[in-house]
């Protein structure tokens, strides 16, 4: 069969970096550079790609100028390819984008190409040994397949296998280029989240045996196969709990603070840029999209826990006394906030969760090459032994103050939209009950603004501690300033241009209110 | 074309803040010039607009959907937008044309204040970012366009107050100014937000639409405004940042004190008024909040050393009379006080900046007798002061008559209550303008620095006369009825007889401090509080119960949360692992056994084994 350019494009969002991760992992030691030079190519391929993707939906738009799809369908992709995969089993292979789940891969093809270009630069220490970047860059690049692949499922099974991809390099990142408790924090990380992979599996039969189809577009159709009331409960419950552990939803997080801290800084970037967001997505996409009516039984529940999640989260941080280890918990904090908004099930909670979800990317991946930078030239990322940043190193110190007041929520930066239309989401949701909440969230809002702020102290102002006096280099280096001159300028566009995701997501959100709001 | 100029007042201190982000940041030149020109295009569009807007100007563009208020199942409909759009009119483009004027006389003393300074881009681009943020406030159409501008503001200050590298309080300054906004910032929010959801757009135009909200809505939301009001505009109990905010440059404080920032929350509340005149609760609020912050400032100010801290709690009262104003149903005369008082209070700033710079301490204990050495200084300072004072023809006695004069002409508690303190405080306001004109500039120099005090350099000297002329003139304004109707007051500004009244106060005053001074001139004349001293000095200890009400509390949940975190929720997760280790272990040991038992277990299973199939089997063929 032909394939179309858009479905190529497509395919070479997954296909570049499987290429480029066995490609760069088979080339010798002595390459060990040209093979994270590769890893790069193959990350830029991809992420090339995905860019190009935007243009089929414009031409398409220009075909169809009505904006809204037929009522009942949900999942409506602008480029989609569906093939047989096992035919004994009816398993398709069935990938397509479309507005909620575009800026997302955009987003981990950037966070991958800006990892694997700051791989170039530097790798992580393995421990001792010889020099092993290029395996370090083709793990980047299978859990950039992996993560991909789960944005563009569109197979329930699919979904899975692709969720689980991402699952082992990961370990692998933590457990060999982590810190000092490496170890305990990559099977910490692995047990946890193979827990949540285990309800998934569960959730995917339950929903596969009661409809009788793994296809996500048919699922989650107002028309589509009905499942009862019951099983619609069940499901969701178990999906939520996956999505749960992942995103991860307080009290169900401790594996972030320990992965993200020991993780090495390009770990820590995809892990919080991207990973968390296979939760935050499968909860809106799979979950509430397939059982709406156990997400409107489930959704008061959900609502309690995210605003626990922003309160404690906020509230642990102002007691935290590890640079990474507060940003872990931030967060906890933030994801909270894209929660609330699912749980609102309203087109505006909807969609101050999808923005909330590119911005945090955005922020806490600068905040974590930060706070990665500042570990390395330092040497400890206790806040008590920092200080005095910005007398040695004026640049670093910056972008710092602008990353922590990004992901602070101030307007006018990325992390406002969607922590903002969390609260106008659960306001407009109506009731005591969601008011509440809101309010709860709001005075979340004012605790990030204070633990930023307690941190910034400690870290920028006063003056340099031991530590910071003997920092080397204090300049940044070149792949520094470009692995990060994207996320600095996406953090501003973003925010005075929230529209750029808006406006991609306005019509599929809609859609899928009238599948969830119908009474 | 009126809305593209309004639009390109805050973007042109904008782009030039974007700019100076990226130069080196020792360039001074380059630096300096930005942020010149961004103030100066900035007051030359305001001018322009003063000529060209009559009415409402509106323009409006939606940036963004945030999805439908309702689904198609019915209710609420249209899209839930946030646009960007100005809305100006005279009062926006008069309080516009402050801001570029203090904005511009503070980029010019600047480059000469901080001559030795190795950060200047940074910091001029911060300023203006500044005066951006706060011209978006002031143009903004939208609600959600003006809390963006609101709170870059706070930012800012955030930076500038911690610039001064060399002060060890300056850190902690910069981050309380912060917080205490952002936590009156959260009412703020959530007010815009209920007034979003219930009008179903963010545009001010759609919000104060007549029958939109209900009353209860109205006083929900306007109470939630006011926490943020007083944040920014330093208004009881949230005033506690303002003081301590002085660990910045002072021609920060000029810039914050004047025309950005503390005006802010006031100019809001003129804006939004239809709202506020529509809850009577609210502008109750507002006027016990006037009534405390007017004194509490006024007496905070009478003892304090540090001529900055002075100033600066003198703020805090002025900007209660707007409050008052506010109250007692007369936005024009809040803002008319407003354009007075920016341009008297960024006069005296900036003049004590160029004192500290001669003598090079805040504390007027070290000063003395500078009149003669300081002439223009002295007298500029001499206007700002007898402005601040309320003495005829100045600019400072028109304002304040005019909110005197609406308060006592009306009936009711609030009015009584404005104008019962307004009278106090002018007789305290009095007291301690001349404490410090006497203490700064008479007597007999107090160290060495202060009898070979100086006249600054040319870029610090022309700013505070070119204010100087404002202060002293604008009251002049009032006689005219088009000012009074741009401000909002179709029925024109009046001064009567009753004008005398505060005089009177005044003039009690000046003779009280001056015979105190007068008897013993190198005392400061605040001996005569005796042990009142100290309680004012500490402004009440309000700093301590903020410390222990607030603050406390919130650190030690915080730590509880952390263990509670950590030991509690965490200690789950790690003894569920280490439990089924233990477990396996357990079984494993089980596993371990001599061939003689291995053997009897192995038969012994296939017996049971057997004789459950035997058992089943029976039962179920």
């Amino acid at each position: 069969m032909m394939l179309e350019a858009n479905q190529i494009l497509l395919l070479v969002t997954l296909v570049a970096p499987t290429v480029g991760a066995i490609a760069a992992a088979t080339l010798p030691a002595e390459g060990d550079r040209a093979a994270r030079i590769l890893a790069t190519v193959a990350a830029g391929v991809a992420f090339v790609a995905s860019v190009l993707l935007l243009l089929s939906r414009s031409t398409q738009a220009l075909v169809d100028p009505v904006p809204s799809y037929p009522y009942g369908i949900v999942v409506s992709p602008w480029v989609e390819l569906d093939l047989p995969w096992v035919p004994g089993l009816d398993l398709r292979f069935h990938i397509g984008v479309d507005g909620i789940s575009y800026p997302l891969v955009v987003l981990t093809t950037l966070l991958t190409l800006l990892c694997a270009l700051y791989t170039c630069w530097r790798v992580p220490d393995s421990g001792g040994g010889p020099v092993r970047g290029r395996h370090l860059a083709a793990l980047l690049l299978v859990i950039e397949l992996g993560i991909v692949g789960v944005f563009l499922a569109l197979d329930l099974v699919l979904f899975f296998v692709f969720f689980e991809v991402v699952l082992l390099p990961m370990y692998a990142v933590i457990a060999i280029w982590g810190g000092e408790r490496r170890r305990h924090a990559a099977r910490k990380f692995v047990l946890y989240t193979l827990l949540g992979s285990l309800l998934l599996l569960v959730g995917v039969f339950t929903v596969v045996a009661s409809a009788g189809t793994a296809d996500l577009v048919a699922l989650s159709t107002a028309a589509g196969p009905a499942m009862p009331y019951g099983v619609q409960l069940a499901a969701f419950i178990l999906l939520a709990l996956a999505f749960a552990v992942k995103s991860p939803l307080w009290p169900l997080h401790t594996w972030l603070p320990d992965a993200h801290t020991e993780a090495p800084t390009v770990g820590s970037v995809i892990l919080a840029g991207v990973l968390l967001k296979m939760g935050t997505y499968g909860l809106l996409r799979v979950a509430v999209g397939v059982a709406p009516a156990g997400a409107e039984a489930v959704a008061p529940v959900l609502g309690v826990l995210a605003v626990m999640a922003i309160l404690v989260g906020g509230l642990v941080c102002l007691a935290q006394t590890d640079l990474k280890r507060l940003i872990a918990y931030s967060s906890v904090g933030h994801m909270g906030f894209v929660l609330l908004g699912i749980a609102t099930l309203t087109s505006v909670g909807f969609q101050a969760a999808l923005i909330g979800n590119i911005a945090h990317g955005i922020i806490t991946g600068l905040l974590f090459f930060l706070a990665g930078a500042i570990k390395d030239r330092a040497h400890t990322g206790a806040l008590g032994e920092l200080g005095g940043l910005r007398e040695t190193a004026p640049g670093l110190s910056g972008l710092l103050g602008y990353a922590a007041i990004a992901s602070l929520g101030l307007p006018g930066l990325a992390g406002f939209w969607g922590e903002a239309f969390a609260v106008v989401a659960a306001f407009s949701r109506g009731g005591p009950f969601w008011i509440v909440l809101g309010v709860l969230a709001a005075v979340g809002a004012a605790l990030a603004a204070a633990y930023f702020m307690r941190m910034l102290r400690q870290v920028t102002h006063g003056p340099p501690s031991p530590a910071v006096s003997s920092l080397t280099p204090a300049r940044l280096a070149g792949a520094e300033v470009w692995s990060w001159a994207p996320l600095v300028v996406l953090a501003l566009v973003l925010g005075l241009v929230p529209a750029l995701v808006t406006e991609l997501s306005a019509v599929p959100v809609e859609a899928l209110i009238g599948v969830v709001g119908s009474p | 074309m009126t809305g593209m100029l309004g639009a390109a007042l805050p973007l042109v201190p904008f782009a030039m803040a974007l700019l100076g982000f990226l130069l080196p940041h020792a360039s001074r030149l380059w630096a300096g010039l930005l942020g010149i020109v961004g103030a100066g295009v900035a007051l030359v569009v305001a001018i322009v607009l003063a000529f060209t807007v009559d009415g409402v100007v509106e323009t409006s563009h939606a940036v963004a959907t945030f999805g439908e208020l309702a689904s198609r199942t019915g209710g609420l409909s249209g899209d839930f937008e946030v646009t960007v759009g100005v809305r100006l009119d005279s009062a926006a483009v008069y309080v516009a044309i402050a801001v570029g004027v203090v904005a511009l006389a503070v980029q010019v003393f600047s480059t000469a204040y901080l001559r030795s300074d190795d950060r200047y881009a940074p910091y001029a681009a911060q300023i203006s970012l500044f005066t951006a943020a706060m011209l978006i406030v002031v143009v903004a159409g939208d609600l959600i366009m003006l809390l963006i501008g609101w709170e870059v503001m706070g930012i800012c200050s955030y930076l500038l107050i911690a610039h001064d590298r060399r002060l060890p309080e300056a850190p902690a300054a910069a981050v309380k100014a912060f917080l205490v906004t952002r936590v009156g910032d959260v009412g703020f929010l959530l007010g815009i937000v209920i007034l979003g959801v219930r009008a179903g757009s963010f545009r001010l135009a759609d919000v104060l639409a007549p029958g939109v909200l209900d009353p209860t809505t109205i006083t929900v939301v306007c109470l939630l405004l006011l926490c943020g009001v007083a944040g920014k505009s330093a208004q009881f109990p949230l005033h506690t940042w303002l003081p301590d905010a002085m660990a910045g440059p002072t021609p920060i404080s000029a810039l914050i004190h004047a025309a950005t920032m503390v005006a802010a929350g006031i100019y809001v509340v003129a804006r939004l008024f239809p709202l506020f005149v529509a809850s009577p609760t609210a502008l109750n609020v507002l006027a016990v909040i006037a009534a405390v912050t007017m004194l509490l400032g006024a007496l905070a100010a009478t003892v304090q050393d540090d001529i900055k801290r002075v100033l600066a709690w003198s703020t805090v009262s002025q900007i209660a009379y707007m409050t008052g104003a506010l109250a007692v149903g007369a936005p024009a005369a809040a803002l008319f006080h407003l354009l007075t008082h920016a341009a008297f209070k960024a006069l005296l700033f900036l003049a004590a900046g160029s004192v500290i710079h001669a003598v090079g301490t805040n504390l007027m204990s070290r000063m003395g007798g500078l009149r003669r050495s300081m002439p223009v200084t002295f007298w500029c300072t001499t206007i700002g002061l007898a402005s601040l004072v309320g003495l005829p023809p100045l600019a400072g006695f028109f304002s304040k008559e005019e909110i005197l004069h609406v308060a006592v002409a009306g009936s009711g508690w609030r009015n009584l209550l404005v104008y019962g303190v307004g009278l106090a405080t002018v007789f305290i306001t009095a007291g301690y303008a001349t404490r410090v004109w006497l203490r700064t500039f008479f007597g007999q120099p107090r160290s060495p620095e202060a009898s070979h005090g100086h006249e600054p350099s040319r870029p610090m000297a022309w700013p505070v006369v070119a204010l100087a002329v404002p202060s002293a003139l604008l009251g002049f304004a009032a006689l005219s009825p088009a000012f009074a109707e741009a401000l909002g007051a179709p029925e024109g500004f009046t001064i009567g007889a009753e004008a005398a009244v505060p005089l009177v106060w005044a003039a009690l005053a000046i003779a009280g401090v001056w015979w105190a001074w007068r008897v013993r001139p190198a005392d400061d004349p605040a001996r005569v509080l005796g042990p009142l001293r100290p309680l004012f000095g500490n402004a009440f200890y309000l700093d301590a119960v903020q410390h222990a009400l607030v603050v406390r509390p919130v650190t030690a949940l915080a730590r509880a949360v952390r263990r509670a975190d950590e030991s509690g929720v965490d200690g789950v997760v790690e003894a569920t692992g280490q439990g089924t280790l233990s477990l396996g272990g357990v079984v494993a040991r089980a596993h371990r056994a001599g061939l003689p038992r291995a053997v009897t277990a192995v038969l012994g299973g296939a017996a049971v084994l057997g004789l459950a199939a035997v058992a089943i089997g029976g039962v179920w063929p």
